[in-house]
């Protein structure tokens, strides 16, 4: 690749339209800028995925035939996430709920925007944790059971702290992928750096705003990614046998 | 006497098929009583019933004249008067040995962190396991996770204690410190229900002996007549074949 795409013939214009210096120097300090609001995004947005997610996951998990209306509505809630596009959702959201009339700030799509990827997301992890409540072996619950515990109990002191321990890789891996789609609610209106990104090309009529941006989201994501392997790595070692050649 | 235990007609199925199959006992209090019998009679079953682990299709079982089986009855509060330790063990692998202890202590029984600690100091005292109070089961040897379990199914100061195939998932030299463990209970007024493959053991430890077969009682007796003049054919072909197996010296 570096050998060979110099030499295509239309190498020279490609340089300068996507890799001009002078042009990333120039609007790095204001996409840099703009990737706070990414920043300040993604921080509010996981605390609240984080939570609802858990809270569908056990809703899910219990076993109360009075809770069945429950279960069904988190399915319901769960699915329907999952099978609608992020971007479409953020358009629904983003756009239709400030529409019904709120008052400021609450009309803003840069909230209704967060609200959409938070709702999104917290089905995704929903079934992280699912999947992480589901593999703690019934034994426990039932020794939990067996010495009195309710199914709350259970819940909060034995199957919870042993699930979330084993899914802390993947929900890492959820939120790297998290990181980068927080991106896609400049999409209604917000000014975050991939917006900046598309001002900045505009305005010079040059690509090179969107490598800008595209090296400040990696700054950040391999090294959270190289952190989820670390941790995958460490589970593996923490309670698989030995290893195989 | 009065009946610690009382079932009557207990039946149990999984789908097709039937695991209790009309299982009627009277177990005394402080009495213990060893269940043997093959792989599949139902022994396990027939004490996840007891402890309400498993709801029962037919039947009912007594704790102190209370039908604990009836619909609607809460389970936790009888679960906390009748104790079961499992063949895996089944410690809480999050928590240290103490945590394991004292957690039904805490959240269930409503003691301070104070009493609930020198509970568990004391069982672990009692069952020579001071030292590992602070360690996590994964570091525990075999007999000494299950004496941890014993200790936790204690705690509660159960009536009633279950023994599920205690010993069955350890190695063969860490069976004595697991029965050491059942020796010193006996005795101390607790009702002791075991579902066990060491005869010798349960021989040596029981007031009764029964013997299950395709999920009925084939035979109910003392410990020497079961061992020494079985009249079932059932139990007496399952003793020989444990005899063979040099599982008990006949």
């Amino acid at each position: 690749m570096v050998f060979l795409v110099p030499r295509m013939p239309r190498w020279d214009r490609v340089k300068k339209s996507f890799f001009d210096w002078e042009r990333l120097v120039d609007s790095f300090p204001r996409l840099l800028e703009a990737f706070i609001l990414d920043i300040k995004i993604f921080a509010w947005t996981t605390p609240a995925i984080l939570i609802v997610a858990i809270l569908i996951a056990i809703a899910r998990s219990t076993r109360n035939p009075a809770l069945f209306p429950v279960r069904i509505f988190v399915i319901a809630y769960t699915d329907i996430m999952r099978g609608v596009p992020v971007i479409l959702w953020i358009y629904l959201v983003g756009f239709g709920v400030p529409g019904i009339g709120l008052d400021r700030p609450w009309n803003s799509p840069l909230i209704w925007g967060s609200v959409a990827l938070g709702m999104t997301y917290s089905a995704y992890v929903a079934e992280v944790f699912r999947a992480g409540i589901e593999s703690v072996h019934e034994s426990q619950r039932a020794a939990a059971r067996s010495l009195g515990l309710s199914s709350a109990q259970t819940m909060r002191h034995v199957i919870l702290p042993q699930a979330v321990r084993r899914v802390v890789p993947p929900l890492m891996n959820d939120m790297v992928s998290l990181q980068k789609d927080v991106a896609l609610v400049s999409l209604i209106g917000p000014i975050e750096i991939l917006r900046q990104a598309g001002i900045d090309k505009a305005k010079f009529a040059n690509f090179t705003p969107y490598i800008g941006a595209a090296l400040i989201f990696l700054a950040v994501t391999i090294p959270l990614t190289r952190f989820t392997d670390y941790l995958l790595t460490r589970e593996r070692d923490r309670t698989g046998a030995s290893k195989v050649r | 006497m009065s009946n610690k235990l009382n079932l009557t007609g207990v039946s149990k199925s999984f789908g097709t098929n039937q695991v209790l199959n009309d299982i009627s006992l009277a177990i005394n209090a402080g009495e213990v009583i060893s269940f043997i019998g093959a792989s599949g009679s139902g022994k396990t079953t027939l004490l996840r019933c007891i402890n309400l682990l498993e709801q029962i299709d037919n039947g009912s079982i007594h704790l102190d004249d209370v039908e604990i089986t009836k619909l609607g009855v809460d389970a936790n509060p009888i679960r906390r008067r009748i104790g079961i330790v499992f063949q895996s063990f089944n410690l809480f692998p999050h928590m240290s040995v103490h945590r394991n202890i004292t957690l039904a202590l805490t959240e269930v029984l409503g003691k301070s962190k104070d009493e609930a600690s020198t509970i568990a100091s004391t069982l672990l005292t009692r069952f020579g396991l001071s030292d590992k109070i602070d360690s996590y089961p994964d570091r525990l040897s075999g007999g000494q996770q299950q004496r941890v379990a014993i200790a936790r199914a204690l705690a509660l100061n159960p009536e009633v204690l279950l023994l599920d195939e205690i010993t069955s998932a350890l190695d063969p030299e860490l069976v004595g410190e697991v029965l050491d463990v059942v020796r010193e209970l006996k005795g101390s007024g607790i009702t002791l229900l075991l579902a066990t493959h060491e005869m010798g053991f349960a021989k040596e430890i029981s007031d009764r002996v029964c013997f299950l077969a395709d999920g009925t009682v084939a035979e109910l007796g003392s410990a020497e007549q079961i061992f020494t003049a079985p009249t079932d054919a059932r139990t007496q072909q399952f003793l020989q074949r444990v005899i063979s197996a040099g599982r008990l010296r006949g």
